[in-house]
């Protein structure tokens, strides 16, 4: 069953005068569980495509169906409740909420589901832990490093157990050991929990963990493989 | 529904406030200096207003008299009407009723072996009449009357001045019986009084109401009934049942119908109130709004993460609201509890005789009283809260429409 399908996208963007084109009908269909890498050059639109596949972004034309969600069609409030039940984000920067705690962080969303108090507690507890972070739930994220502050962010993308995670450029900010732990920690939720990840990035470290390599030049697909041997977690 | 709860938005809120604890300070500090100046010095004007009201009102006397139709235009003895009757000695039984008396009120002229003076005499019940207007206080020299057949005169003292007479010497008063001959009698000074206002010490002289009466062959009538309740306020509350006790052959009014000045004077006071409220609070929503908007500006990366997870527009517009209502409802508290630990202390009143003459001048005395009036803390209490909220509306809306991309972009 396809987790996404994008059918012929198309978004142009305006630059003082210059009209960039983002997505040239871009076309892409991926099935439920799969690791894709989406790779290319900055400028390339591997985040624009991410962007409209996670409705924080609309294209100009073209269909976009999550599940059985068409994107394309939601105003800003149910494509709000669509990112909230079923999609995880991770960003570059970790963009967490400054005055919540590592702990709060992860329960956020959560919260805004309106899950109970004592089941975010158990979970959010459980999520840090598994992503190395026990014993740091209390502290804010101006008291974490970069690492620590990205596997909050992971944290907080799947504890809501969604179907699909999308992850612009999430190791950019992060040096090499901490990237292959994060790498390392997505193979795992994505073998043991079936969630589908959508990778942006440009960093052939990470292109190396994915199933499916999606290469993009100015907003087309310019090339869709599926890797033989993809790196996989060791334990 | 993506709505966070109560609880987690006034937590999120809370914690917003106090990022910048230098700017949330200031603008603390702003809403409880205005919240208090508002309080304050509506509790002075309010103060100084009842102080002109209440004396206008002993002047009058009464917060409802009762009168012949044609009594207010032509103030004459022919204009007298007969003494009140049971049904409305019955209607003057309730309990707003606090005193009644009924006086005979004729122009006059009182002269002396040196001067004459035109004036209003007062016939009166002394027992009755202090409890209406007269203060036995204002008593310096000799004293007051001793019932109604008293035969001796209280005069004001600027009046004692003109006269140049004094307490123990005999003055005569002059006016009109309803046949329209002169009457007139001698009286002996038994009392000089010394009014809060020296206009009314020359304007009005005591005599016994049934000596009056029988001065000017007037039998049993009197010229008015004056009724107090205690509270100018809520006259109309009782006003009704004694106008239909008292009759259509009579004029029955209340203190400002009577008086139109004071009567406009209560509304005037009312509306300035308001106006001053607003005024006050306009130019605390300057800061209200700086410091909103820069609390959005400095958390649009934020807000358009919050969206980015699935918060909805209208949580983030509750968030931002609930930040702004925070901020009102600290300042408020302290800026109430500010404005009353200032006045209660002052409640024994302000000297302000500096400046009592011009005071004099618009009917008040030379002592103010804040009046801390609960109505008027609410009114501004509330009237914060709203526009506080209103105003808070723009930065608000303005965070909940940013595209979530747009803001995660912002750097």
């Amino acid at each position: 069953m396809s987790s996404i399908v994008c059918k012929d996208l198309c978004k142009t963007f305006q630059q003082g005068e210059e009209i960039i084109t983002g997505l040239d009908h871009v076309s892409i269909e991926i099935e439920a569980g799969d690791f894709v890498c989406l790779s290319g050059p900055s400028g390339s639109g591997k985040t624009t495509l991410l962007n409209a596949m996670g409705g924080l972004d609309t294209p100009d034309s073209g269909q976009i169906q999550v599940g059985d969600t068409r994107v394309d069609q939601l105003g800003k409030g149910p494509l709000a409740d669509m990112r909230l039940h079923k999609i995880g984000f991770v960003f570059q920067a970790y963009n967490l909420i400054p005055v919540l705690t590592a702990r709060e962080n992860v329960e956020f969303v959560m919260q805004v589901r309106g899950e109970p108090a004592q089941e975010r507690s158990h979970r959010s507890h459980d999520i840090l832990k598994e992503v190395g972070l026990e014993g740091m739930e209390d502290r804010r994220p101006a008291q974490l490093s970069g690492g620590q502050q990205q596997r909050v962010a992971v944290a907080r993308a799947i504890v809501s157990q969604p179907a699909l995670v999308l992850a612009d450029e999430p190791t950019a900010n992060l040096d090499s050991v901490t990237a292959t732990q994060l790498m390392d920690l997505f193979v795992e939720l994505n073998q043991h929990h079936n969630i589908t990840f959508v990778i942006a990035t440009h960093d052939t470290r990470v292109m190396a963990y994915a199933k499916r390599l999606i290469k993009m030049r100015d907003g087309k697909i310019i090339s869709d493989e599926k890797q033989q041997h993809p790196s996989t977690v060791v334990s | 529904m993506s709505g966070l709860p109560l609880k987690a938005i006034l937590m999120l809120a809370w914690r917003n406030l106090w990022r910048n604890h230098r700017r949330t300070l200031i603008m603390l500090a702003a809403i409880t200096v205005g919240v208090w100046a508002m309080i304050f010095m509506t509790a002075l004007m309010r103060g100084m207003v009842d102080d002109m009201l209440l004396n206008g009102i002993r002047g009058l006397p009464g917060e409802v008299q009762i009168h012949h139709p044609d009594y207010r235009d032509d103030p004459n003895v022919n204009n007298s009407m007969p003494a009140p009757h049971d049904a409305l000695l019955s209607a003057m039984r309730v309990p707003e009723v606090t005193a009644w008396t009924s006086r005979v009120r004729v122009p006059a002229v009182i002269s002396s072996e040196r001067d004459s003076r035109g004036v209003v005499l007062l016939g009166v019940e002394p027992q009755s009449e202090v409890k209406v207007s007269f203060d036995l206080e204002t008593i310096i020299e000799g004293r007051f009357l001793e019932d109604s057949s008293d035969r001796g005169l209280v005069i004001g003292a600027k009046m004692a001045d003109r006269l140049e007479t004094d307490l123990g010497k005999r003055v005569v008063v002059m006016s009109q019986d309803p046949d329209n001959n002169i009457a007139d009698r001698g009286f002996r000074i038994v009392g000089v009084y010394k009014a809060k206002l020296a206009s009314l010490e020359e304007t009005y002289i005591y005599g016994g109401r049934e000596t009056v009466q029988k001065m000017l062959k007037l039998g049993n009538s009197v010229s008015e009934v004056a009724i107090s309740g205690g509270d100018y306020r809520n006259v109309d509350r009782w006003l009704g049942g004694i106008q239909q006790a008292a009759g259509n052959d009579v004029e029955t009014l209340p203190w400002y119908e009577i008086d139109t000045y004071l009567g406009s004077m209560l509304a005037m006071m009312d509306g300035f109130v308001l106006v001053w409220i607003i005024i006050v609070f306009l130019a605390l929503s300057f800061g209200l709004v700086n410091t909103l908007v820069m609390a959005v500006f400095e958390r649009v990366r934020e807000i358009g993460l919050m969206q980015a997870l699935g918060m909805r527009p209208s949580t983030i517009l509750y968030q931002i609201l609930m930040e702004s209502l925070l901020l009102l409802l600290i300042g408020l508290a302290l800026g109430n509890a500010i404005a009353v630990g200032t006045i209660i202390p002052l409640q024994g009143g302000i000297d302000i005789s500096v400046v009592a003459e011009g005071m004099e001048m618009m009917g008040t005395s030379s002592m103010l009283y804040p009046a801390l009036k609960l109505n008027d803390m609410i009114l501004a209490n509330l009237i914060v809260i709203i526009l506080g909220l209103l105003t808070s509306i723009l930065p608000a809306w303005r965070a909940a429409s940013y595209n979530p991309i747009e803001a995660l972009n912002k750097t």
